[in-house]
């Protein structure tokens, strides 16, 4: 269970959230907004990578800012630029790389990469440049760098923005399959099929937060 | 297309070899030449790492990203040479630059950066006491290789849209965004090991 309470958080002293108490058990969750609405700053909240200046956010009743080892364990994160994501030349060794400190063999950590690439559309691409895979199949590689790690939750910030269409629905596929909790944050409403819940974030506060029909129809109202 | 070559996945011996020994004979390689100053033995010098790309059985289309740097500035750095130092130094000069530069492309092509990152680690193992973390050592000898891959992609990447806005003969065109995506880069990737809990141990 993810929990915000009561948070804010300013980038030199402007506020970019504010207020904002949320309580999410749903398994699919999707944070929608304008540019600069907050809702990235939010979904970083979840894993530690930024910390709230006012409030505190716990996940599974651990706070990000005090047990972020804890946390990370449990929450995966997958960026908008998959290039940026991608810590080593092979798509295998990046996969591998996510499996460092676990106490498995070298071998281990490759076998479990090669299966991870294959339930994930990557087969035969273990020994494969990251670098030259084309956009679906690097954020691909990106999603399986995450979940090769086995989260309960898994953020994604607008993970399709840099895709085409058909990359696009190889991901959305993927992300359906999971079991884990999705929190996925999006301007594209397209992927917000079979989401239960919808929070709609405008100037840093939730401004609606219901079933995806209904508060797609306030987010439509809201940017006009 | 980067500088050095990525691996390229073979079952030579050169490919067998453990990545820790490869890596200590390219350092010895780098010394080696940068002691030796006779063009003869130089010349011996660079004629066994062209051996081994045979040995390795590296075809010559995987070493185009580095002809195409190498070239170009051999030829510059030897015209220069010759008319400041003569015909001898030039000659050292650009041995010992093709010399160490392929057999660091030779290492790359045959050795996987996961073997290399984990020889470090075994390597600097006793400097623990020391308070040295072997794991972070890795981890940066691994990002800087996987960095030359990102960085010259970035590189590219601004040219096109330098040449694409006519201004191929802007230095600042060239810089000042090859700059921003870089610290921008450093960024996220900061972000994305730090997502992946690295620095948590």
């Amino acid at each position: 269970m993810i929990e915000f309470e009561d948070v804010g958080h300013d980038y030199d002293d402007h506020a970019v959230l504010d207020g904002v108490n949320l309580r999410l058990p749903e398994r699919r969750v999707a944070f929608v907004g304008a540019n600069g609405s907050g809702k990235s700053t939010l979904a970083r909240m979840i894993n530690g990578l930024v910390l709230p200046s006012r409030g505190r956010v716990l996940v599974d009743g651990h706070d990000p800012a005090r047990e972020g080892r804890a946390v990370r364990k449990r929450v995966g994160f997958v960026f908008t630029n998959p290039d940026s994501q991608i810590v080593m030349p092979t798509a295998g060794e990046d996969v591998a790389f996510s499996l460092r400190g676990r106490g498995l063999s070298k071998s281990q950590r490759r076998d479990r990469a090669a299966e991870a690439l294959a339930r994930h559309g990557l087969d035969g691409y273990a020994e494969h440049p990251a670098h030259q895979l084309s956009g679906g199949q690097k954020q691909l590689l990106a999603l399986c760098s995450m979940l090769v790690l086995e989260p309960d939750v898994l953020v994604c910030d607008e993970p399709t923005t840099l895709l085409d269409l058909r990359n696009k629905r190889r991901f959305v596929e993927r992300l359906e399959q999971l079991e884990q909790q999705v929190v996925l944050v999006t301007h594209d409403l397209e992927l917000l099929e079979g989401f239960e819940r919808v929070i709609v974030l405008d100037a840093g506060r939730v401004v609606a937060d219901d079933l995806p029909e209904t508060a797609l129809k306030h987010y439509r109202a809201l940017i006009g | 297309m980067t500088p050095l070559g990525l691996y390229l996945p073979g079952t030579s011996p050169l490919h067998r070899v453990p990545a820790g020994w490869k890596f200590l004979a390219l350092l010895s390689l780098a010394v080696l030449v940068l002691v030796v100053g006779s063009p003869l033995w130089l010349g011996v010098v660079t004629g066994m790492v062209v051996l081994g790309y045979f040995v390795a059985g590296i075809a010559p289309r995987h070493c185009w990203g580095i002809a195409r740097l190498l070239v170009p500035m051999l030829g510059l750095v030897f015209a220069v040479q010759w008319w400041l130092l003569g015909l001898d130094s030039a000659a050292v000069v650009c041995l010992r630059l093709l010399a160490a530069l392929a057999a660091a492309n030779l290492f790359t092509l045959t050795t996987r950066v996961e073997d290399l990152v984990a020889a470090v680690e075994r390597g600097l193992r006793p400097t623990r006491r020391f308070g040295v973390r072997p794991e972070r050592v890795g981890l940066l000898v691994g990002l800087t290789l996987q960095a030359v891959a990102a960085l010259s992609t970035m590189a590219s990447q601004t040219r096109e849209a330098q040449r694409a806005r006519s201004a191929d003969r802007s230095v600042s065109a060239f810089a000042i965004p090859f700059l921003v995506r870089t610290l921008r880069h450093a960024d996220e990737l900061g972000e994305a090991l730090a997502a992946r809990g690295v620095g948590d141990d």
